[in-house]
């Protein structure tokens, strides 16, 4: 009796141990930390995370060392093509010059992105491997987090399902 | 000759041993001052490498580990105490990031249970022992009154 109850939760323990890409954000449900970065490829210009306030945006980490990154690239891609919410990019511990060719190169999908050459805006947001990316609504709150590459299928059930219908005003 | 090769074999595990320390030696920081380098010893190695799980901060490779590290000495050099630097941590990484998270009302029944099971086994233990030695009583009794 007792061995089956054991078996049963650790049976259950083990099914829903700690998979990386469900460990819940902390930030999840809070307001978003504002960060006050470096443009990439533009050295006089700085973005501040307060401009995109009122209106709710998406954040993906990247660096031109992540590999996954690299497969994640084309599903960027598409969703900067359906135009429905800013892509911000935060380019985490890379090299500007590492960065700007990866752009170049395969395309550029976000509508700016902010240089963490430090780390410490991606600590802020509890980032502890890139890619990720974040949805944050009109009122600065972080409403979703996806660790790992996206794809079409989480895109449209996790972000676009939680985006006003109305899209980019 | 046999001496000599077991010398030699002594040295070469000393010699791997040591290579070995150096190996695991991830962080040199050092702080300025005694104290504040214990408390930063015993900070990164209460602190979990998210990246890596089962490696505190203080002995991980990884990017984010190191970063972390950094943090902890900048604010330990601030002059942040040791609970306003695990909030500051546990605020971006939650609870995950301790190896001894603080008990809350979601852990709670963690740190409750297994105390409650030793306690249970102990009344059931006792009650146990309690009924046995009454039969080995009455065991006792029924041979003398033989």
């Amino acid at each position: 009796m007792v061995f089956i109850a054991l078996a049963a939760v650790l049976f259950v323990g083990v099914r829903r141990s700690p998979d990386k890409s469900v460990m819940v954000s902390a930030l999840l449900g809070k307001p978003a930390p504002t960060f006050h970065l470096p443009v990439l490829g533009e050295p006089t210009r700085t973005f501040d995370s307060r401009e995109l306030a009122g209106k709710p945006w998406v954040m993906n980490v990247w660096g031109t060392w992540c590999v996954e990154c690299r497969d994640e690239h084309e599903v960027l891609l598409a969703i900067a093509q359906q135009n429905r919410v800013p892509l911000v990019g935060l380019n985490w511990n890379d090299q500007d010059e590492d960065a700007l060719v990866w752009l170049e190169r395969l395309g550029n999908p976000y509508s700016v992105v902010a240089v963490d050459r430090e780390g410490r805006t991606a600590i802020d947001f509890g980032v502890y491997g890139a890619p990720e990316t974040f949805l944050i609504d009109a009122s600065g709150i972080v409403q979703y987090r996806h660790v790992g590459v996206l794809t079409p299928e989480i895109w449209e059930r996790e972000f676009l399902s939680r985006l006003p219908r109305t899209g980019l005003p | 000759m046999n001496v000599s090769r077991s010398l030699m074999r002594t040295g070469i595990a000393l010699l791997l041993s040591g290579l070995a320390a150096v190996a695991l030696a991830v962080d040199t920081t050092t702080l300025p001052d005694e104290k504040l380098q214990q408390r930063y010893e015993k900070l990164t190695h209460e602190l979990r490498c998210m990246k890596c799980q089962n490696n505190s901060i203080a002995d991980s490779p990884a990017g984010l580990a190191a970063d972390l590290r950094r943090d902890v000495k900048e604010q330990l050099i601030a002059g942040k105490s040791d609970e306003e630097i695990r909030d500051w941590m546990v605020q971006r990484y939650g609870n995950v990031i301790l190896f001894t998270p603080a008990m809350d009302a979601s852990s709670a029944w963690v740190w409750l249970l297994p105390g409650l099971a030793a306690l249970g086994g102990l009344v059931i233990g006792i009650r146990i022992v309690r009924q046995r030695s009454k039969l080995v009583e009455q065991d006792d009794s029924e041979e003398i009154s033989r």
